[in-house]
């Protein structure tokens, strides 16, 4: 089980307050991301749940028992760090086995476990090296293997993958997602990453300076975000966003429209402008155009065939039912 | 891409080397091998460098007037003691002040540093008067306590350093996985810090065994170390060369094997922390 429950949980660090008061639940089984831009709190949520920091004030739950007041290690929960945090002077098994030495379990259970966990995670032929040893994969999969053993209520992750390489990024997180599908474990997974947010989480939560702006699937992120930063914040690249007279037409204060909801044409359309820059990816192709009238350079998602030169001069029509309207606070009108 | 050095470049900065590490050394072997001389030959001139006429007179000599075993002793139980004393009080230190740093931190290092800079002679009447009022005057204990107060701030900067370098995230990550405070200590933070606390009080007897002001000014003949027994071979009125060079190497000679067996761990001391 691995129900968490966060009430008006607030944090202060001397006279400046981080997370001002905040409710969250996290379902048992959910694979939940926290993601927002560095410094708006993400970390410090999770190292609170975690309890390695203490809240201000508010209260902590798990599994419907308060866990507020209760140290890292009596909260059934296991985390993974940025930097791997593995025990250097141990082995990979002893770093494994770690946890279920401190618990005090059966020498033969702990040898079951650590086989079974090297084995899901690749790692039985380096059971005998140390850290120091190994790449910069293999000991974050160390890191999980570590966190897996104690059979955790809720796994916590911080920023898992900053520190690989985006190839052994992506292998990573297809590696995370299919654990969880396995284990079913609730998983808590912080990243300033939206991709690594859309594609693994059932829920994403999105924070800005403390605040949660949006709780929601990633789907549900992308077509109603709440308001403009989410707007901003979810989906690659950015979302369009126009004001002035292009989105008094919406009756809207500022209108958005993502760049693969734009139609392209060399002879006709809503906006005018000047191709500058593409970049081609082979599938797609984004262009960025200049001059439309609007403030700012709007980003188009076309095919990855089309062949527009720079210069050219294009028509981009926005589709009519895709257009995000908002108010003058930066909110969604619906 | 490497700089390219050419075959004449190394020959050329490894025979510099070698001289600049023979002139380093060459005082050491001279005082040696003037130990093996007669008196008349280690002042003769030109000196005679390996052609003399070896002998052990001077180290029966100086055994014979002065006992090399009590002041070896005295050397021992002062610098090791002050050493662990030290360790004692600054390894709670410096866990403190790196791993639960409050705003004053790194003001308090720099005044525990500020205390080296004063000359020592500037406190050297105070702290004598007080050791004649308290009876520590030539005592052990007396000079286990100076050298301990002397080196303190060395021995904080550097374990701070150490610790400085063991990464927070370990000890959060220790305590994730159920250690308890003693457990995170035993199985995490000691085997982390072993080689730093190591060098350390390796570089500290160093230190202690070769002070010579505190132990000359403190001491007289009951608790007189190794630097007190060289000191006494070099009166004013009498040219006694051969033998106090086989004093010195008789002083240093525990020192420089000591030394010698814990090369690794004094360089990684004396760069402490510079590189990893």
């Amino acid at each position: 089980m691995g129900r968490i429950t966060l009430d008006k949980v607030t944090k202060r660090f001397g006279d400046v307050e981080v997370i001002p008061p905040l409710d969250l639940t996290i379902e048992d089984g959910e694979f939940v991301v926290f993601v927002g831009p560095s410094g708006c709190g993400k970390s410090t949520l999770l190292r609170l749940i975690a309890g390695l920091e203490d809240v201000s004030s508010g209260e902590i739950r798990i599994d419907g028992q308060p866990a507020t007041d209760l140290p890292p290690a009596k909260r059934g929960l296991a985390m993974v760090f940025q930097s791997y945090a593995l025990y250097p002077h141990m082995s990979v098994r002893k770093n494994i086995a770690f946890p279920m030495k401190m618990a005090g379990v059966p020498q033969e259970e702990q040898n079951r476990r650590i086989e079974s966990a090297a084995a899901a995670l690749n790692l039985t032929d380096y059971l005998d090296r140390r850290p120091g040893q190994l790449s910069g994969g293999q000991r974050q999969r160390v890191a999980i293997g570590r966190a897996i053993v104690r059979e955790p209520a809720a796994f916590l992750f911080d920023e898992p993958l900053s520190n690989l390489d985006a190839a052994l990024r992506v292998g990573m997180r297809l590696e995370i997602s299919e654990l969880h599908n396995r284990l079913a474990t609730t998983m808590i997974y912080v990243t300033h990453d939206q991709v690594e947010a859309m594609t693994m989480a059932d829920k994403i939560v999105v924070l800005r300076a403390g605040h949660i702006e949006q709780v929601g699937s990633p789907l549900e992120l992308y077509r109603n975000p709440r308001n403009l930063f989410v707007a901003g914040f979810i989906g690659s690249p950015k979302m369009n966003f126009a004001n002035g007279g292009a989105a008094s037409e919406h009756d809207a204060a500022t209108i958005g429209i993502r760049p693969e909801h734009i139609t392209v044409s060399a002879d006709s359309g809503t906006w005018r402008g000047k191709v500058g820059v593409a970049e081609h990816l082979g599938s797609d192709t984004f262009f960025h155009v200049h001059d439309t009238g609007l403030a700012e350079t709007v980003t188009v998602r076309a095919d990855g065939e089309v062949g527009l030169r720079h210069g050219d001069t294009v028509f981009l029509t926005p589709q009519a039912d895709k257009i995000h309207r908002f108010d003058d606070k930066g909110l969604r009108i619906q | 891409m490497a700089r390219a050095v050419s075959t004449r470049r190394k020959i050329g900065f490894t025979i510099a080397a070698w001289a600049v590490g023979l002139a380093i050394f060459f005082p050491i072997l001279w005082t040696i091998l003037t130990s093996f001389k007669t008196e008349a030959e280690a002042i003769s001139s030109p000196p005679s460098f390996l052609f003399f006429d070896w002998t052990l007179e001077n180290y029966t000599t100086v055994q014979e007037r002065s006992n090399y075993f009590r002041h070896f002793w005295n050397s021992v139980v002062i610098s090791l003691g002050s050493t662990l004393l030290g360790l004692l009080i600054a390894i709670p230190a410096a866990w403190s002040m790196a791993f639960v740093p409050g705003k004053r931190t790194k003001d308090v290092l720099m005044w525990m540093l500020s205390t080296k800079m004063l000359p020592p002679v500037g406190v050297l009447i105070p702290i004598y008067l007080i050791f004649r009022d308290v009876g520590l005057l030539d005592t052990k204990t007396g000079l286990v306590i100076v050298l301990t107060l002397i080196n303190l701030p060395i021995i904080v900067w550097m374990l701070y350093t150490y610790f400085k370098e063991i990464p927070g995230e370990i000890l959060e990550a220790a305590r994730m996985d159920g250690a308890s405070l003693r457990n995170e200590i035993i199985h995490v933070l000691t085997p982390m810090a072993v080689p730093g606390i190591a060098s350390t009080l390796l570089l500290n007897v160093i230190l202690a065994w070769n002070e010579a002001f505190w132990t000359l000014n403190l001491t007289a003949a009951k608790s007189a170390p190794l630097t007190a027994f060289i000191a006494s071979y070099s009166s004013p009125e009498g040219l006694f060369y051969a033998k106090l060079s086989a004093a010195s190497t008789m002083a240093i000679a525990p020192i420089l094997i000591l030394g010698w067996f814990s090369q690794k761990q004094l360089v990684r001391g004396l760069t402490f922390g510079a590189v990893k």
